[in-house]
């Protein structure tokens, strides 16, 4: 009798999980076929750091206080700068990231003092997977003159 | 001179033999190796040898700034780094005193049982694969998907978030979250009663989990085991109800408790579970209060001289951080009581006599995160 029943309960969950089954087959595919599809990012990703753009074009908002550099749990930002020709103040001359090292969490953004558009910003870049090790070793100043350039 | 033989390794006389669960098994869900002794089919004894993914959490924490402990604290437990986070950020505020707004109280409760459910059913859906079932997990990945699109659309990551800071929150929710998460709570609702119909009422799962690893609330106290494992036990104990941390205390819900003990009852527990977060968020969600989402928190943060600690209800769990300040920018000591490791430690007494199939069975209903217990 006990079998009977365990048969019969078998047979229960079996036709339960193929009717679930067939049914979440004819539902549309969740999946994104990437390369092809590509999904859109959120505007808060959080990808490596870099300079921002100054709105008003010319040199980074970067003020090279070294703020950022000190709060990274990582260490991986070297921040360098000089003293600028017209007016007071230094603007930067060197900010390397290692990438390989960094956390991805945000705290340096949130050091940095320039207001209202801070000088450091999060990028929307993923795609980084490298098969050698020299991607991670980033010069950000060049970067923002590479991305200047190719505004104007 | 006689070699040291502290672990057994088997006795050619009463033809047992030792084999190695891991460090490279899929169903120990990382890097944990079990030294089983077996007896045929049979384990007599198995010793969890752990330290494979050993990341200094706690030493890291004595060389780096309060605030540099921050990304840590979503690493340990990758799986439920938002309830992490809470707890070191809790600490600091208690010790500081520092008063944190009710907007983002709010949305750390929210945020916190939403990674409850995704930290679910992950544990769910590896778990019904190690037990042969492989469907499941792709159904647990889409929903828990949706919720960490939810997630990144307001920090940025989707696993290691980093989103709470002292005294509040690194930046407030947005519109396109509520209503995401207004919508997913119907949803999800929807889908568990899929879940039930297709995998908990699965006579093949009912007979894998049923008496299998049988664990008294008396194992569990002796070992401190928490969370799930205890509540499948019999015992009602949850963090959020027995010392009501954040704002937890205005929302009802209920602790779920199953008396039976088995892996049966700790899957259940965390079922119900999964509904009763789904409670909590519809709830928070509703009483969402308009303000700010970051108090005042000094710039440099300093902690008195003394002794602190916090405890949170992680997925798995109890998690205890206690902190020792000397008064510097750095911490002199900080110590993480995570629930993996006292739930891992009572695996070697309950699977004693067990099948190897059924001690698979068993693990996968302990929910284990290895660097959570290696931290
Ligand atoms: S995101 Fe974090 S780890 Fe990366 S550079 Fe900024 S502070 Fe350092
Ligand atoms: S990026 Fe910001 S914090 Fe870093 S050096 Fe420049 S101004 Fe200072």
């Amino acid at each position: 009798m006990k079998t009977f029943w365990e048969v019969l309960l078998g047979l229960k969950s079996l036709f339960t999980g193929l009717s679930i089954t067939i049914r979440e087959f004819f539902k549309p595919t969740i999946t994104t076929h990437y390369p092809r599809q590509t999904e859109t990012i959120p505007a808060r990703f959080r990808g490596h750091i870099q300079l921002t753009q100054n709105p008003d074009g010319g040199a980074s908002l970067c003020i090279a206080c070294k703020s950022c550099e000190r709060a990274c749990p990582s260490a991986c930002i070297i921040v360098e700068g000089v003293k600028k020709t017209d007016g007071p103040g230094k603007t930067v001359s060197e900010f390397r990231l290692d990438f390989g090292t960094c956390s991805l969490c945000g705290l340096c953004i949130e050091a940095c003092p320039v207001k209202p558009v801070k000088a450091i910003e999060f990028t929307k870049r993923y795609n980084l997977a490298s098969t050698t090790n020299d991607y991670a070793d980033m010069d950000l100043v060049q970067r923002y003159k590479d991305l200047q350039a190719k505004k104007s | 001179m006689k070699a040291l033989n502290l672990i057994p390794v088997g006795d050619p006389a009463d033809e047992t033999f030792t084999l190695n669960l891991g460090p490279q098994h899929p169903a120990t869900h990382g890097v944990l190796r079990v030294k089983l002794v077996m007896d045929g089919e049979y384990i007599t004894s198995a010793q969890p040898v752990i330290g494979y993914i050993h990341r200094m959490h706690e030493k890291m924490g004595e060389n780096r700034t309060w605030a540099q402990y921050l990304p840590n604290t979503s690493r340990v437990d990758y799986l439920s780094a938002m309830t992490y986070t809470h707890a070191f950020v809790g600490v600091v505020e208690r010790a500081l005193k520092i008063e944190v707004p009710q907007r983002a109280e709010y949305i750390r409760v929210i945020t916190s049982e939403l990674n409850r459910i995704a930290s679910h059913l992950v544990g769910w859906g590896a778990w019904v694969m190690d037990l042969g079932g492989f469907t499941p997990i792709l159904y647990a990945f889409d929903d828990r998907e949706k919720i960490l699109d939810l997630l990144e659309g307001i920090c940025g990551s989707r696993l290691t978030f980093c989103y709470y800071r002292f005294g509040g929150l690194c930046n407030d929710v947005d519109e396109a979250f509520v209503s995401g998460t207004k919508a997913f709570v119907p949803y999800m609702r929807e889908r568990m009663k899929m879940y039930k119909r297709l995998v908990t009422d699965n006579i093949i799962l009912r007979k894998r989990l049923e008496g299998i690893g049988p664990v008294s609330a008396e194992m569990c106290r002796r070992y401190g085991a928490c969370g799930p494992v205890l509540r499948g036990s019999g015992v009602a104990y949850d963090v959020r109800k027995a010392e009501p941390y954040s704002v937890y205390k205005d929302f009802d819900f209920d602790i779920p408790h199953y008396p039976q003990g088995d892996s049966m009852a700790r899957y259940l527990v965390r079922m119900d579970e999964i509904e009763q977060s789904l409670r909590i968020i519809e709830q928070a969600i509703a009483k969402l209060p308009d303000g700010p989402t970051m108090g005042k928190a000094p710039r440099i943060v300093k902690l008195p001289v003394g002794d602190f600690c916090y405890a949170t209800e992680c997925a798995r769990g109890r998690l205890l951080v206690r902190v020792t300040s000397d008064g510097k920018e750095n911490p002199y000591r900080v110590r993480l009581r995570t629930p993996c490791f006292t739930n891992l430690s009572l695996f070697e007494e309950a699977s004693k006599g067990m099948l190897l199939a059924d001690a698979i069975a068993f693990m996968g209903s302990l929910d284990l995160v290895i660097p959570d217990i290696d931290r």
